[in-house]
């Protein structure tokens, strides 16, 4: 939604406040010629209606005017001219690198965002950024077309598989903001959603370091692990640990409960079936349940599987 | 612009409007295919040069003189009927049949020998492109053939004349068209590559 | 239609007289051709429409009740699929199209008769193949993009298939209707004495001969893709997903411009007759209506901003894009003059095509936002799309239909409709529409994206107002088809110039006989000669 960040000067991210007066500058002009042909429209209709059966009254034979057609034919044009104009410098501010931008891997898949930043650490669904520092970003898929869709930033490109296609980022004001996946991908498409986070310089430091070191320590007990990969991994956005049924079932007690397959069958949650459902989950689809869950075999290896396992096996 | 049509030497203007505009989209419709062909051989030129060499060009360049004297009997057929000589109409058309089935007979022999190499259109992108357009071009040597099949029965049973050919000039016209787009074909897949 | 009735209506039957089916069936009569279009076309538009309110009832709420994503994903593409290929695109030149191109240049038949009839086979198994593929239903969204379509398990070749064959037919009508124009017109009619329907259904018909191949060959290469594993599209075989989205738009984008045409014809021949006062700058209309065409085939890219596709070719596109507006413009301005200092009659004709005036002016400028480029970034696949071409679409398009429909009933039946409940339809249907549409261009410029099964429950306020508007639409249009229905039956019998409209389909009994004109007429003027300059004693 356009907004007074427009004029006050304050933009959430590069151009985003470009992009919002040229918005204002559009509707300026629709506003007038909207009013201008509307208006006549409605106005005409009225003042020159007949009655039900009256008869028509003499009209003037009027076939053309050149003047007024080459008028409204040159005026639009130029008009028209100058908000291509316009979007265009904008369009060319959007895209043009930004020096020293941190570079951030985005890969999309079906139907989560994984983003990796310079230093290797990664995460799923959720990026953090400094505020003020340029950032590119480098988007791929593994799978189908999807879009990066940041509406505060006024920014979108698709990710394709097989090639890269890049967004340069400048954050300006602190805050959290919506990531959506824009363009459709399947069934998870309108579920495929993350957040970014833009933090104050110092407090992003802070935040690297921590997560530095949590990734170094390896005093953390398997579990423990587990339960740190767990939350980074995303699984809280469509899985509850307290028992209420989300976009997928309830984690709660998982470990050796019998599970209702959608194909009829049963299966006791043990170890290999919930490996399979991390790295395969579309292989047993939980009745009542969308198979819409993404494959996590990219993102963690078999340590990996093993700790969370683990934490799982605590969620009582 | 009269309601009736005007004494014109051969086909109405209508029939001729309507078949140059079929013949348009014709255009559009191979035409799709010339793209695909630029961009990829653009893209990828030394897999395009590496690929056709694998084509057999001595059956392409029979399949090209087949083509063309089909193209040439069928005018022949044309001029004779508008002169009126039903007889020399139907060996015409018979011609262009022989010359036509020739033709597909030898693409046959081409595919099967690809496909007993493994070359398959999935191979790769220009054994794809080879296979498609070579494939819809071959299809529309069999509709041409159906055509020219029917228009061999009518003549058998007297239709044509100096008068009324229209069938005989419209199906001439897309006939080399056909020859056409196969005129372009050739020197882009077996020659150039 | 039904024997009895027409039997009982002790109306002079023309065109309707024989019975029986193989006198519809293989029919060579082009009115009868286009009646059985327009019943076809009409029931995907309440098919689509049903699909639609099934959609918008989900969408009440942000969540997962009611239907799975999966359903309304399929929901989703079926509703796109059937209201453009189904619907839309055919609706007015296939049956109005085909009812009274003949009629309105004094000819008796199309040009090609019999491959007019076979047009209308390839459609009706086109028809049959597509809703085949409901059987493993397809939910890629109506513009199938690869790589998900050419992966997809559901029937993406069967519909690709289907869509194949009713594209076909629509070359075939537009060839047809091409060589009608140039070769048929009644003598003393030359171009510049054509109606402007006329000149709207002309580059309507070069659009669909050159675009609609392009089509055709994109659903055969998805189908090569899908069965024979070529990879034009396919990046793992050396593939581009992009060349996919090229060729789509090249003609889906012309396209759009074979729906809205045919409509404009319309209101070009609704406007002068209501308003009895000569079309506004006659030649600027037709010219524009060429240049709409023309343009209209070099700005594809502009759907593919944020493809991927380069910053360059996005530049020109997006430069050629705003010169489109300049004609479309052109035809506003000139009607909107038309009804300057005229003697307007706001009967259910007339008041249909200054509602499609009205509403494609708000689609047209949108268009706007939509074309330049950085503004474009923000809104495109998001909900400012989707209300920016369904108020073009449906707006312009459906109401400009529903114009020719009110215009026409009386030649193609013999009877009136009824006023009062076509206005009643009118008001219920224009409010549902903007009360549906309207909001969704701020849920765009929220950042709702498009193709949402569920959404972030923020933007549930806006989307109840948008679901109670689809039930005052839908409530409107079936009293409009009742009003159609009832009419049929009941209506008061139509003389065979009610609207005395100057054009020669008014000079022929309503309805028609088989063979149109006793005696093919000869033209000594333009059909806008209403007004000052008119006969006396014209009007009854």
């Amino acid at each position: 939604m356009p907004d007074a960040g427009a004029f006050s000067g304050v933009e959430t991210a590069l151009a985003s406040g470009d992009v919002d007066a040229l918005f204002i500058f559009i509707l300026a002009i629709c506003a007038f010629f909207f009013i201008l042909t509307q208006g006549l429209l409605i106005y005409f209709a009225l003042r020159y209606r007949r009655k039900k059966g009256e008869q028509p009254a003499p009209t003037p034979y009027i076939t053309g005017n050149t003047v007024l057609e080459a008028v409204w034919i040159v005026v639009p044009s130029l008009l028209l001219i100058a908000i291509f104009g316009y979007g265009f410098a904008v369009f060319v501010k959007m895209r043009t690198p930004l020096p020293g931008a941190a570079e951030v891997h985005v890969t999309a898949s079906q139907f989560v965002w994984n983003f990796q930043y310079p230093d290797g650490r990664r995460s799923v669904n959720e990026l953090r950024l400094a505020v003020g520092k340029p950032v590119k970003l480098i988007m791929t898929s593994t799978d189908v077309i999807h879009g990066l869709f940041i509406p505060d930033f006024r920014q979108k490109m698709d990710l394709l598989p097989g090639r890269y296609t890049f967004l340069w980022l400048l954050p300006k004001k602190t805050g959290t903001f919506d990531i959506y996946c824009a363009e459709y991908c399947g069934t998870g498409h309108s579920i495929m959603r993350a957040t970014l986070i833009v933090m104050p310089q110092a407090e992003y430091q802070a935040w690297v370091q921590a997560e530095t070191q949590k990734l170094q320590a390896g005093t953390q007990s398997i579990a423990g692990k587990g339960k740190s990969l767990f939350e980074s991994s995303g699984c809280l956005g469509c899985h509850s640990i307290d028992g209420t049924p989300k976009v997928g079932p309830t984690l709660k007690g998982i470990f050796g409960r019998t599970v209702q397959l959608a194909d009829g069958k049963t299966v006791r949650a043990d170890e290999e079936y919930l490996r399979e459902s991390l790295v395969d989950p579309n292989a047993k689809i939980v009745k009542g349940f969308q198979p819409i869950m993404p494959t996590f075999k990219m993102t963690l290896k078999d340590d990996d599987l093993a700790a969370v396992i683990a934490y799982m096996k605590t969620l009582q | 612009m009269k309601s009736e049509q005007p004494k014109h030497e051969g086909a109405p203007v209508s029939a001729r409007l309507g078949i140059w505009a079929f013949l348009a989209t014709e255009l559009l419709l191979f035409g799709a295919l010339f793209t695909v062909y630029a961009v990829y051989r653009t893209v990828y030129p030394d897999l395009f040069h590496q690929e056709h060499l694998k084509l057999n060009r001595l059956l392409g360049a029979l399949n090209t003189i087949l083509l063309l004297t089909s193209s040439l009997s069928m005018a022949v057929g044309i001029a004779a009927i508008r002169r009126g000589r039903q007889q020399v109409l139907k060996i015409a058309l018979v011609l262009t049949l022989l010359l036509a089935a020739g033709f597909l007979g030898i693409k046959y022999l081409e595919w099967s020998e690809d496909f007993s190499h493994g070359l398959l259109p999935k191979s790769n992108l220009f054994f794809g492109l080879y296979f498609m357009m070579t494939g819809l071009h071959g299809l529309h040597v069999i509709f041409g053939m159906l055509v020219m099949a029917w228009l061999l029965v009518c003549a058998n049973r007297g239709q044509f004349s100096a008068d009324y050919n229209t069938p005989v000039e419209v199906t001439g016209l897309y006939w080399h068209f056909v020859d056409l787009v196969w005129i372009y074909l050739f020197p882009l897949l077996y020659l150039v590559g | 239609m039904s024997e009895e009735m027409v039997q009982s209506s002790g109306l002079r039957r023309g065109y309707l007289e024989e019975r029986g089916f193989r006198s519809w069936a293989f029919t060579h009569d082009h009115k009868r051709i286009g009646i059985m279009y327009l019943i076809a076309t009409h029931l995907f538009f309440l098919v689509g429409g049903l699909l639609a309110v099934l959609l918008r009832l989900k969408l009440l709420t942000p969540g997962p009740a009611l239907m799975s994503s999966h359903a309304y994903n399929v929901l989703f593409t079926m509703h796109g699929a059937m209201m453009i290929f189904l619907f839309i695109i055919p609706a007015i030149p296939s049956s109005l199209g085909n009812f009274f191109i003949p009629l309105l240049i004094g000819a008796r038949d199309v040009a090609f008769p019999r491959l007019n009839l076979y047009s209308l086979w390839l459609f009706l198994i086109g028809i049959v193949v597509t809703v085949a593929s409901l059987l493993n239903p397809i939910d890629t969204g109506w513009t199938f993009y690869t790589p998900y379509s050419a992966k997809s398990a559901t029937a993406v070749t069967a519909l690709s298939l289907g869509l194949f064959l009713v594209g076909l037919s629509s070359i075939l009508t537009g060839l047809n209707f091409l060589v009608t124009i140039h070769t048929m017109r009644a003598h003393g009619m030359t171009w510049y004495r054509m109606p402007l329907f006329i000149w709207g259904m002309y580059a309507t018909s070069v659009i669909q001969v050159l675009a609609t191949p392009v089509i055709g060959m994109t659903f055969v290469l998805l189908v090569a893709e899908r069965l024979l594993g070529v990879g034009f599209f396919d990046p793992a075989k050396g593939g581009d997903p992009l060349l996919f989205q090229h060729f789509f738009w090249f003609y889906s984008h012309p396209v759009v411009y074979v729906m809205i045409l045919p409509a404009m014809g319309i209101i070009s021949e609704v406007i002068p007759t209501f308003a009895r006062k000569p079309i506004f700058g006659y030649k600027a209309i037709a010219y524009s209506a060429l240049a709409i065409a023309f343009i209209g085939f070099l700005v594809w890219g502009h759907h593919m901003f944020v493809s991927g596709m380069s910053t360059t070719a996005s530049v020109i596109f997006s430069f050629l894009t705003f010169f489109v507006a300049v004609p479309t413009g052109v035809k506003i301005f000139n009607w909107i003059a038309t009804l300057y200092r005229g003697s307007i009659s706001l009967q259910s004709p007339m008041i249909w095509a200054l509602t499609f005036i009205f509403l494609f002016i708000i689609g047209g400028l949108t268009g706007l936002f939509l074309g330049s480029l950085a503004t474009d970034v923000h809104v495109t696949d998001t909900y400012f799309l989707v209300a920016h071409f369904h108020y073009t679409m449906m707006g312009g398009t459906v109401m400009g239909l529903f114009a020719g429909l009110h215009y026409w009933f009386p030649k193609m039946t013999g009877r009136m409709l009824n006023e009062r409940w076509a206005f009643h339809a009118w008001w219920l249907i224009v409010t549902g529409f903007n009360v549906t549409f309207f909001p969704m261009f701020i849920l765009g410029m929220q950042g709702m994206p498009r193709r949402y099964a569920e959404y972030p429950a923020k933007y549930q306020p806006l989307n109840i107002v948008a679901t109670v508007g689809s039930w005052v639409l839908a409530l409107g249009i079936l009293i409009m088809f009742v009003n159609f229905i009832r009419s049929l039956r009941h209506g008061p019998a139509a003389p065979d110039n009610p609207w005395h409209g100057l054009t020669l389909e008014w000079t022929i009994p309503s309805p028609p006989p088989v063979e149109n004109f006793e005696e093919i007429p000869t033209v000594t003027d333009w059909p806008y000669s209403y007004g000052e300059k008119e006969e006396p004693g014209n009007e009854e």
